[in-house]
């Protein structure tokens, strides 16, 4: 089984974002930049799936700018094969990416897509979606439970207020929560193999995408502020604040 | 211009995020809402009488006795041409089917919007809320979803719409529903609750919640919470979690007990209208967005709260 693993480059999960002093965008030069940890988790299960004899072959594919390489070489270290980089410089949206990474399943053959449910920056929660919608495939999303067996994947999804348990016919395409798994750090050894296993480059364009936005950003600004509070001496003053000044109790 | 809402609903009724995306549609123009299931003429009618909804659809049949991503967005795409706009609230099941329909009509879904400018633009928080976009869209038709805690729901009664029976496409595409485990509880919701009380860390273990939070949030009819560090540790159940990975809330007011405030739990909670956070560390991050702070150590601080409720 063929397994497909989109990788996003984002600003890493630690760094406070700032927007642009005019205002067009979040602040990124300069910035340390890491893999969307949820595409973290759908990596390690990926390899989970490997390990397991289950996947034969695992191809970590990121769509962007050139240094996009180093989120697949991150994928490659934990354990992917090998990598496609479609590289632009045009902001993709997640209709555009999911254009891309059909037209790749297409071309690679793929049996199942394995990716993070949202990525940190734009917070859209849509590319795994619109894949399986481009494909006719169906979706397990914000998977915590990932079961492969007798052509069917069974997945445990997290719902509000609680889970729920879907079989779905393969090949489809699996989004992964937070608690699918605890994705492992590379070793020094791998992360030396990982520099010699293939990256391809291709672009939208020789995938037949035409990656145009949808959207316009406008203006990006920043939320507005709290403010700090008053710090109270007992229990008897706080309620005293919810009940009279707050009004809330 | 007429814009459609799918509408969330369950066992106790339509639920409140649902009457949220209601609002959000309302600022666009006419509204229908869409309510898909199996045996479900109560909840349609139910639809019907809130407040500025003019039409209620109604695909009531086998295939949508669960919410398939599958099946619903075949519907909804079936129908999509008597509407400028498709929205839903950002629930679990809103997230999953509504980018599957944006992509059959070859839309950008507008994800998770907390405001309505126009017709076309709207402002999105991007960075877990650290950063809020405004976007305009170019895409013919807008796929929406709707951050319910921005938007104030619409009254449950007030309309009187027509009710009409659709029927579309059932493909599956292989998906089969098999069970699902929702935890039952007597408290309100929490992204419905008026009030959250939220343990972290500090809770230090499961039996505590039980013992020292659950108290105090009954006296208040209070929705409990609870953070990442204090899922992650295993206090509580996931669907506790408020925060970027977590829900989104913003109830009158929010209780954080022994919650450092680390971004992504503020990410979920700082809108809500008063804040209070008790830790014993006074330095917490958390005093920063909180209205009222009490220093100290929860463990005597909560039995007091209990005794003076």
């Amino acid at each position: 089984m063929k397994l497909l693993v989109p990788v996003k480059r984002v600003i890493d999960y630690n760094v406070k974002v700032r927007v642009k002093p005019d205002g067009s965008a979040v602040e990124t030069s300069g910035v340390k930049m890491s893999m969307n940890p949820f595409d973290e988790i759908a990596v390690e299960e990926a390899v989970r799936l490997k390990e397991k004899g289950i996947a034969t072959e695992i191809i970590a594919v990121s769509a962007g700018v050139a240094a996009c390489q180093e989120t697949i070489r991150t994928a490659l270290a934990m354990g992917a094969d090998r990598g496609i980089l479609v590289e632009t410089d045009a902001a993709l949206e997640p209709l555009a990416v999911a254009k891309i990474l059909k037209a790749l399943v297409q071309k690679e053959a793929i049996d199942l897509v394995v990716m993070g449910k949202q990525a940190i920056d734009d917070d859209m929660n849509a590319t795994g979606q619109m894949l399986a919608a481009l494909l006719g495939w169906p979706q397990g999303t914000f998977a915590s439970k990932l079961d492969i067996a007798d052509g069917k994947a069974t997945v445990t999804r997290e719902v509000d207020g609680g889970s729920e348990t879907l079989a779905l016919a393969l090949p489809a395409v699996i989004t992964a929560d937070l608690r699918l798994n605890e994705p492992r750090y590379a070793s020094l050894p791998n992360i030396m193999k990982a520099r010699k296993k293939p990256i391809d480059t291709l672009t939208p364009a020789d995938l037949g995408v035409d990656p145009a936005p949808r959207l316009t950003t406008v203006k990006v600004s920043e939320p507005a502020a709290r403010k700090a509070g008053v710090k109270l001496a007992d229990v008897a003053a706080l309620l005293d604040k919810l009940r009279n000044e707050a009004k809330v109790i | 211009m007429t814009s459609l809402v799918l509408l969330d609903y369950d066992a106790t009724g339509i639920k409140q995020p649902a009457r949220s995306a209601v609002a959000a549609a309302a600022k666009l123009g006419e509204v229908h809402v869409l309510v898909v299931g199996e045996n479900i003429a109560a909840t349609a009618e139910a639809a019907a009488k809130i407040a500025g909804v003019s039409k209620v659809l109604v695909a009531d049949g086998a295939a949508y006795a669960h919410p398939l991503a599958e099946s619903f967005a075949a519907l909804v795409v079936g129908l999509a041409a008597h509407y400028s706009h498709i929205l839903s609230a950002s629930t679990a099941t809103g997230k999953n089917v509504m980018p599957r329909i944006a992509a059959l009509l070859d839309c950008q879904p507008i994800s998770d919007i907390s405001d309505v400018i126009d017709a076309d633009t709207f402002v999105r928080p991007i960075y877990a809320g650290n950063a809020l976009a405004t976007v305009k869209s170019s895409d013919t038709k807008k796929i929406i979803t709707v951050r319910a805690a921005s938007f104030d729901p619409v009254a449950v009664t007030g309309g009187a719409a027509t009710i009409e029976a659709v029927s579309g496409d059932t493909t599956n595409a292989g998906a089969v529903f098999l069970s699902s485990e929702i935890a039952k509880s007597e408290r309100p919701e929490l992204t419905a609750a008026k009030i959250i009380v939220s343990g972290g860390r500090g809770m230090q273990n499961g039996e505590n919640f039980t013992k020292f939070i659950d108290p105090v949030a009954d006296k208040l009819h209070a929705a409990v919470g609870a953070s990442r560090a204090a899922v992650d540790a295993g206090f509580v159940p996931n669907d506790f979690q408020v925060g970027q990975t977590g829900k989104v809330v913003a109830p009158d007011l929010y209780i954080a007990i022994g919650i450092s405030g680390a971004i992504q739990h503020v990410a979920g909670m700082k809108d809500s209208k008063i804040i209070v956070a008790i830790n014993k560390d006074e330095d917490a991050p958390i005093f920063q967005v909180a209205d009222y702070g009490l220093v100290g150590d929860l463990f005597t601080i909560l039995p007091e709260l209990d005794n003076a409720l």
